[in-house]
């Protein structure tokens, strides 16, 4: 059923399971991610989708299983070791700096200077800016560069977010349900701007709009009550009688 | 340098304030005051040091100490042992059963300077452990905290009882520490007289300038990135961790740096005031230093030089007519600094020039206000420096 590793593959999660007090949120769940692939994990409210991410990037410590990315071990890594690895991670909420503007919040998500010595020696130099401005241009927030970011649109802070994870330059970024809570118009474009940034990255999407995971996903996991139910193309996923019966039939 | 101007002044407005101040404090009063009131001054300053570490540390960076008493009194006591053993030589301690140890020490049937003590011989080690011994402390303290994700209410609570346990650590080792007396009847550095009047106005000045070249260094870490990454971590402590930062590391490094800050403090008092004891290092004294911090602005560094001469004048004055409502008085301040004025004096003295919108907004806070959590949660990041 899943796609055996391959070389293609840039993150590998093999086995991984937690449980929380005997509970066990997430058991068993093996997940290759191909480059440059857009990989959607849909399943009901509960299933565990959120807290595999939450695994993968350290918040939650996994109580079994293994998580390699390119190949090296990331389980048991504290959380900026894996963002530095380049794996990126936007939450549900729309997580940003509301005080600071938008150039201001693309800037402080620059990779270089991360440490107390290089936040200290930190300059705005021309590359940085020119980073920030491509990113805005890209999320389509370039003539809001010098707006507070707590006043955008929900839609809009939801861009920035993934702006900033853009500004890290990741190779796996995983987005926690991107479009909850955006318009028709603003979905369409999200749809466009994840297509468009996994043509040199690897996108992992959380999502229950099923008009959506259609337009982006290359695969599709479905879980349920922690396990993998079914794994493949929308197409194949969206016939599975057992995933009709958990969830589409729903 | 403009370079390094601009990164320390944002506004004209901010240099002008900050220059008034140095000129109000290094010129001014040393001219108006009589030594024993510029002496007062200038112990009020000593706490400078203090507030503007908690400035950075509580204000900027979400995370409240109440143990800052512990290290400035780490600070101090290295200062005070350094002047203790200079005035302990054996012919002014000649009547002594061991001449040339400290006083207290004799008296405590020690016969032997303690190992401990013996480093403090020297000046340069003294100022070296001054600064430093606060900060490894911190360090060490804050990484293995702030490694388990502990903050808020717990990290308060848990300096708290590290300021209570070093006070009655102190307190109950007299022959080691001086005990509950401390350490006094100290006399000179180098051989140099510290309770001339000569002296104590060129210890006022000396502090003076140090208080304002660290205000200057606070300064040009909020207007780093480091300064808006503690911001960050205030108010969005998740993203900026999984920004790839090491939060833990960051909040470790400006915990020590605030230690550092508050150990500088300390040996200022302790040249001005001339004595260093377990009561100006427990928890009483811990939380009158964060109050200093918030009544003149845990946002502002001026705010917090401000706010400790403010406090603690009217602790003096108050306190020598009603001693027993003073604590009263400083704890209801601080609730209503808390609840009505979140930014301080310093927020305050902003407001004022944009007379009715300004009252119209400071009205608006008054009633937003009743639902404010005492830690800082949504303060605008760029404004008051």
């Amino acid at each position: 059923m899943s796609i055996s590793p391959t070389a293609e593959n840039v993150l590998e999660v093999e086995d991984l399971g937690v449980s929380f007090d005997g509970f066990k949120a997430v058991d068993g769940f093996n997940f290759y991610l191909a480059k440059n692939h857009v990989h959607v994990i849909i399943g009901p409210n509960g299933a565990g989708k959120t807290t595999v991410l939450d695994l993968i990037c350290g918040k939650t410590a996994a109580t079994s299983g293994s998580i390699r990315f390119k190949g090296k071990e990331m389980r048991g890594q504290r959380e900026y070791r894996i963002v530095r690895a380049g794996i990126g991670r936007k939450f549900q909420n729309p997580s940003i700096y509301e005080n600071l503007t938008v150039f201001e919040n693309l800037e402080i998500s620059h990779a270089s200077g991360r440490g107390v010595i290089g936040c200290l020696m930190f300059r705005r130099t021309a590359a940085i800016k020119k980073q920030c401005d491509d990113v805005a241009e890209k999320i389509g927030l370039l003539d809001k560069l010098d707006t507070e970011a707590g006043i955008l649109s929900h839609g809009q802070k939801q861009w920035l977010e993934i702006g900033m994870l853009l500004m890290q330059d990741p190779e796996v970024i995983m987005l926690d349900e991107p479009v909850a809570g955006m318009s028709v118009r603003e979905r369409t474009e999200t749809a466009l701007l994840i297509r468009a940034i996994s043509k040199d990255r690897s996108v992992i999407v959380i999502e229950h709009d099923m008009e959506f995971v259609r337009e982006i996903a290359d695969r599709v996991t479905v879980m349920h009550l922690g396990k993998i139910l079914a794994e493949g193309s929308m197409e194949t996923v969206s016939q599975d009688p057992k995933v009709i019966e958990v969830y589409i039939g729903h | 340098m403009p370079l390094f101007f601009r990164t320390i002044f944002k506004t004209r407005g901010e240099a002008i304030a900050f220059g008034s101040f140095l000129v109000l404090l290094l010129v001014i009063l040393p001219l108006a005051l009589p030594i024993f009131r510029l002496n007062l001054v200038g112990k009020y300053l000593s706490f400078g040091f203090v507030a503007i570490g908690l400035v950075l540390l509580w204000g900027r960076c979400g995370v409240l100490s109440l143990g800052q008493g512990v290290f400035f009194g780490l600070g101090g006591y290295c200062m005070a042992m350094f002047l203790k053993l200079e005035a302990s030589d054996p012919v002014t301690t000649a009547i002594q059963t061991t001449p040339g140890i400290p006083d207290f020490m004799d008296w405590n049937q020690i016969t032997r300077l303690p190992a401990m003590w013996e480093p403090f011989h020297s000046l340069p080690f003294t100022i070296f452990a001054v600064c430093v011994l606060p900060a490894l402390v911190a360090f060490i303290i804050g990484w293995a905290l702030f490694r388990r994700k502990v903050g808020g209410v717990y990290f308060a609570i848990i300096t708290q009882s590290i300021a209570l346990i070093f006070s009655l650590g102190i307190d109950g080792n007299q022959g080691l520490t001086g005990g509950r007396n401390g350490i006094t009847d100290l006399r000179t550095l180098l051989g140099w007289d510290i309770r001339t009047e000569n002296a104590q106005m060129i210890l006022y000045l000396l502090c003076v300038v140090l208080l304002f070249i660290v205000a200057i260094g606070a300064k040009y870490i909020i207007n780093t990135r480091l300064g808006r990454v503690l911001v960050a971590i205030r108010d969005r402590e998740d993203r900026v961790r999984f920004s790839g930062y090491d939060v833990a590391m960051i909040r470790a490094f400006i915990f020590a740096f605030a230690a550092m800050l508050s150990g500088i403090g300390g040996a200022l008092f302790v040249l001005q005031v001339g004595f260093m004891s377990p009561s100006i290092v427990g928890i009483v004294p811990s939380i009158e230093m964060v109050i200093f911090a918030a009544v003149g602005g845990r946002l502002s560094v001026l705010g917090a030089i401000l706010g400790c001469l403010v406090v603690n004048f009217g602790k003096t004055t108050f306190s020598e007519a009603y001693p027993d409502l003073w604590l009263y008085l400083m704890g209801g301040t601080f609730i209503a600094v808390v609840m009505f004025f979140p930014n301080g004096l310093a927020g305050l003295l902003e407001k004022i020039p944009t007379s009715k919108e300004g009252f119209g907004r400071l009205f608006s806070r008054f009633q937003k206000s009743s639902t404010t959590p005492p830690a800082p949660t949504s303060t605008p990041l760029r404004d008051e420096h």
